[in-house]
């Protein structure tokens, strides 16, 4: 759910310019470090209470996975992973799974309803439901497989960054409730340098590929991952190794359907010229004269 | 003219049924145009705004395909291409400049059949690929990279029925006495004689 804002960069469906007098404003990014969270899942409850949804109570997959996927009504979920680095050495991996704001969002190119998903100046990618149409085309827009359709009401739902928060100068709810320090919120600048320092004394600990969850084939993103295994996102449940907007979508949003637009107008005009140059095609004077009693 | 003179083209049948696959194209076709680009969003105002525009483009669609299918069965055995065609079709430059005499054409000249077989397969493919991406019926047992691929199968054979069709209709205005032939049902023998005279020999035994 959106807030009103003067500060649009990007508005779904949309050819003209979004509201933006003010032009730059400060990026803001959520940073989430692998090495510190324990699973605990405070930030999933306090996404719950913070934006007042329940999904429904599941059944037990065999693993700590609770819910088991992210859903209209579970914006965030932990996935937990057994890892071997090598044998007979067990790594716990955690990743808090969720949108990642992404600076190019696939979501919002593939959404054919006015309105309907904006980017904000501050970088969040948010839904407004309201103009939500229910066509699901975001989900076929997304990188990291994050929307989802509500069965209750036909839109699509996925984490807001809580905008609402954000906008009125408060940390988002997940943020709030990590009793780790796993997750920290700020300026994209404050949390990058941030995140260097958490790399380098993950490196002074033997994690040599440690490195900076910020993929650049999505323009980067606004939540972003300290990974101990900067080499192999994947291990984390199917982090993306290198996410980029598929090519089907953007051949199906690119330059292909106002160039297929203007091919139907050129038609359209090419039988209007034909019609005046060549002339109709009449079989005999009768024709004519039955055609224009007719008013054909 | 008399009626007498008249020769019959098309049943009420095969009138009806082309009007009610014509009416049900424009419905489909401008509902999903509405979700195909921003420029053409104002047309989901005519289904009732974008969520019902979404819920009834899929259904226009389907009744389409199924009222289509009456005129492939109709039509389909008149539609395969005869050497008389290649003819046609290596004339078409004459064709276009109103030159057609000589071509021995059939029921229907080789621009209408392949016009048909057009109409065929991007029907089959729009039916294919919009159950795939159907929410919220079918589209979540399916793939997203499925999804990716059927979305652009759907948009352009759109494109192609919709660009065929514009054809279609400027050739039965370009071609005077032809919409008679679709509302009436019947055509003048000097109309028969000079763009279907195969036609006209077979008939005329
Ligand atoms: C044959 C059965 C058909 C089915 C089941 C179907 C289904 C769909 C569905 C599910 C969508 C996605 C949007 C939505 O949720 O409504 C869609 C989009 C669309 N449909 Fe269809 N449709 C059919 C026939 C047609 C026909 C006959 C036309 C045009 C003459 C057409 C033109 C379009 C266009 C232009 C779009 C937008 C595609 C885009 O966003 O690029 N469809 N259709
Ligand atoms: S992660 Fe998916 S839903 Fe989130 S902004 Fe990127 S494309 Fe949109």
């Amino acid at each position: 759910m959106a807030s009103q804002s003067l500060d649009i960069t990007r508005r779904s469906a949309t050819t003209t310019q979004p509201p933006n007098i003010r032009g730059d404003v400060p990026q803001v990014a959520k940073l989430i470090d692998i090495s510190k969270c324990i699973g605990c899942k405070a930030c999933q409850a306090a996404c719950m209470e913070w934006n007042d949804y329940r999904d429904k109570v599941g059944t037990c997959n065999g693993t700590y996975n609770n819910p088991p996927d992210l859903d209209a009504d579970q914006w965030t979920v932990m996935r937990f992973t057994e890892y071997e680095p090598e044998a007979g050495k067990l790594e716990w991996l955690i990743r808090k799974d969720g949108c990642m704001h992404c600076a190019d969002p696939g979501c919002l190119k593939a959404c054919p309803a006015p309105g309907a998903i904006v980017q904000y100046g501050n970088g969040i990618v948010d839904f407004h439901e309201e103009h939500c149409i229910g066509c699901g085309y975001c989900i076929t827009g997304c990188p990291f497989n994050i929307p989802r359709l509500s069965k209750k009401d036909g839109k699509a739902y996925k984490c807001t960054l809580c905008s609402d928060r954000v906008a009125v100068g408060l940390e988002p709810a997940c943020i709030k409730a990590c009793p780790t320090g796993a997750l920290v919120f700020g300026t994209k600048d404050d949390m990058t340098h941030h995140a260097e320092g958490r790399i380098t004394d993950l490196k002074s600990r033997g994690y040599a590929q440690a490195a900076l969850y910020d993929p650049p084939g999505v323009g980067g993103t606004h939540v972003m991952y300290v990974l101990p295994h900067g080499d192999k996102p994947e291990i984390y449940e199917g982090l993306p190794k290198d996410p980029h907007i598929s090519a089907w979508v953007s051949v199906w949003k690119g330059v292909t359907k106002p160039i297929l637009g203007l091919g139907l107008g050129v038609i359209a005009l090419g039988g209007f010229i034909h019609y005046v140059t060549k002339g109709p095609n009449e079989a005999d004077d009768e024709d004519a004269k039955e055609d224009e009693h007719e008013g054909r | 003219m008399k009626a007498a003179d008249r020769i019959s083209r098309y049943s009420a049948q095969e009138r009806a049924n082309h009007w009610v696959v014509a009416l049900l194209f424009v419905l489909a076709g401008a509902s999903g145009l509405a979700l195909f680009h921003p420029a053409f969003f104002f047309l989901s105002n005519f289904f009732g705004g974008g969520t019902w525009d979404r819920i009834l483009h899929p259904f226009l669609g389907v009744l389409m395909f199924l009222s289509f299918l009456g005129l492939m069965v109709r039509f389909w055995s008149h539609n395969h291409y005869t050497p008389a065609d290649r003819e046609w079709l290596r004339r078409f430059r004459d064709v276009l400049n109103n030159r057609e005499e000589g071509l021995d054409t059939g029921k229907y000249n080789a621009g209408q059949k392949t016009l048909f077989w057009v109409m065929v397969t991007t029907t089959i493919l729009l039916l294919i690929s919009g159950i795939i991406i159907w929410q919220p019926w079918f589209a979540p047992y399916f793939p997203i990279g499925l999804l990716r691929v059927a979305v652009v199968v759907h948009s352009l054979s759109a494109w192609v029925l919709i660009a065929g069709i514009f054809v279609h209709v400027y050739a039965a205005i370009w071609v005077k006495g032809t919409v008679r032939a679709m509302t009436r049902g019947d055509v003048s023998r000097a109309w028969a004689k000079k763009h279907h005279p195969a036609w006209y020999r077979e008939i005329s035994k």
